[in-house]
């Protein structure tokens, strides 16, 4: 089967862009230095395609209403237009479907921005849902739409250096909140940990704002910085730190959950009869070595298992998000099995870096 | 594609360099290090241990991904270089001079059953199909 590509494929190969298969989407890893990227996200200005996300426009009056049984965190939260709002979308035994951002835009007009890999999966869940609930409204995917991630301290004088007519409309935007400018949206989102935006754009216009952003000084960064900046920044990423067999509870997701008496949503009864057994926790490596996902880690209380680790370049040191038995605690020194070792790490609480900075201790 | 001649290599992507004391050095190659990309560990076996030909006897491991380096031919550890232990990202810098490991062979002529650069080089292209 051929590789799925964006509208920025051409562009780059001729960045330079290692390129590889992520979940069927041929996608550049990285255009030199994985690490010299994510530096230069936390420190600068660095751009990302992420095209191969699905925006889904969910349109009617019975969208609001439709989506408070469809997602565990409560779209009542969104009262300002642009507003965003992260959640998970579960099963009803509870497990995640997806996580996925949900962003108000009209009473009548709700847009979400889905994994790709998961996509397809996900608007037919949406679609079969609305069926069965005959919900008012109507589920429209939007692979025409092209999305560029500019992130990192620099990145809104750049997107307004090469987008001036955008400044009026961003300049107050909070954070999780996005405007249109045009048919272009706005989001002052990411997965970095730092500052910047997510533009969704018609694809035919992504080249060439892809082309202004990389004169005006937005560094071409692959998926590779994108996934040691989200490690750091102590963001989940779908089919490693959870998937459909895996609680919200027990991702490190509980903040995303509503259980406000009298809320109904699909995966609610189960998540309330299941004993929570597991957490999420960061490991910092005190030993030399890179902490990987699926590694196993023995506590004091039992088994757990890396979810996802790496070199973290902000810290210098390994890092890993794991799923651990509840009752390990913050500062435990717990072991980890790498090939034929036990390397010692400690538990600390994520995130690990954001806005340029350590958020842990390193000693 | 950086291949030196003068070097031996292995289908697991290791280059060999014989020395003038008979013993010799081994590291990854340029097209190993480009495919890993950022190292950030790398694990030497200790000096005084025997290999066997093709046993995994150290690992790099990059940002993207861990990789076992293998003995490219028996023998005995003589040395190991500590400056990229402490420094990976000498491989990435000049993956000829950052060496690894020496061995003092069992049987020098070992040696002349590795791959040259030549065949390197068509080992390296077969992959990329």
């Amino acid at each position: 089967m051929s590789l799925k590509q964006t509208p920025l494929n051409a562009v780059h190969r001729e960045m330079g862009a290692r390129m590889v298969d992520f979940g069927g989407w041929d996608m550049p890893v990285n255009y030199g230095s994985q690490i010299e990227e994510h530096n230069t996200v936390r420190n600068s200005v660095g751009m990302f395609d992420v095209s191969h996300m699905r925006v889904v426009d969910i349109r009617g009056a019975g969208t609001r209403a439709f989506l408070r049984g469809l997602v565990a965190n409560n779209v009542d939260k969104l009262k300002e237009a642009g507003k965003a709002l992260y959640s998970c979308m579960l099963n009803p035994a509870g497990g995640v479907i997806d996580d996925l951002i949900i962003y108000f835009l009209t009473e009548d007009y709700f847009r979400i921005v889905v994994n790709a890999g998961t996509a397809d999966k996900d608007v037919a869940w949406m679609q079969q849902q609305a069926k069965e609930c005959n919900a008012d409204c109507v589920i429209t995917p939007k692979p025409e739409l092209a999305m560029i991630a500019v992130q990192g301290p620099k990145a809104w004088e750049t997107v307004w250096q090469v987008l001036p007519q955008a400044k009026a409309a961003t300049e107050k935007l909070k954070p999780f909140q996005a405007a249109f400018v045009g048919e272009w949206m706005l989001a002052r989102t990411g997965y970095t940990g730092e500052d910047g935006t997510e533009i969704m754009l018609p694809a035919a216009e992504a080249e060439g704002l892809w082309r202004k952003l990389a004169a005006a000084g937005a560094a071409p960064a692959g998926l590779g910085a994108r996934d040691t900046l989200r490690l750091e920044a102590g963001m989940n990423l779908y089919g490693q730190d959870m998937d459909e067999d895996t609680s919200p509870l027990e991702a490190g997701l509980a903040w995303t959950v509503d259980l406000t008496p009298g809320r109904a949503f699909i995966g609610r009864a189960a998540l309330e009869q299941n004993p929570v057994k597991r957490q999420m926790v960061g490991l910092l490596l005190l030993d030399k070595g890179v902490l990987r996902g699926h590694q196993l880690v023995q506590t004091a209380h039992g088994a757990g298992e890396i979810t996802s680790g790496s070199f973290a370049p902000t810290l210098n040191r390994s890092i890993a998000m794991a799923r651990v038995p509840v009752g390990v605690a913050i500062g435990d020194e717990v072991k980890v099995e790498v090939r034929d070792k036990l390397l010692s790490a400690r538990v600390v609480k994520y995130p690990f870096a954001r806005q340029g900075k350590a958020l842990i201790a390193l000693d | 594609m950086n291949i030196p001649s003068d070097l031996k290599y292995t289908a697991s992507h290791e280059w060999v360099r014989v020395e003038g004391d008979g013993t010799v050095t081994v590291g990854i190659t340029d097209h190993a290090q480009d495919l890993l990309g950022d190292m950030v560990f790398v694990e030497n076996p200790a000096a005084g241990r025997k290999l066997k030909a093709g046993e995994e006897c150290a690992v790099v491991e990059s940002v993207k991904a861990a990789s076992d380096v293998y003995a490219p031919i028996a023998g005995e550890v003589v040395d190991a270089n500590s400056d990229v232990e402490a420094s990976p990202e000498l491989i990435n810098q000049d993956a000829y001079g950052a060496w690894m490991f020496r061995i003092k062979p069992d049987n020098a002529a070992d040696v002349d059953a590795l791959l040259d650069a030549a065949g390197y080089k068509a080992q390296v292209e077969s992959e990329a199909h």
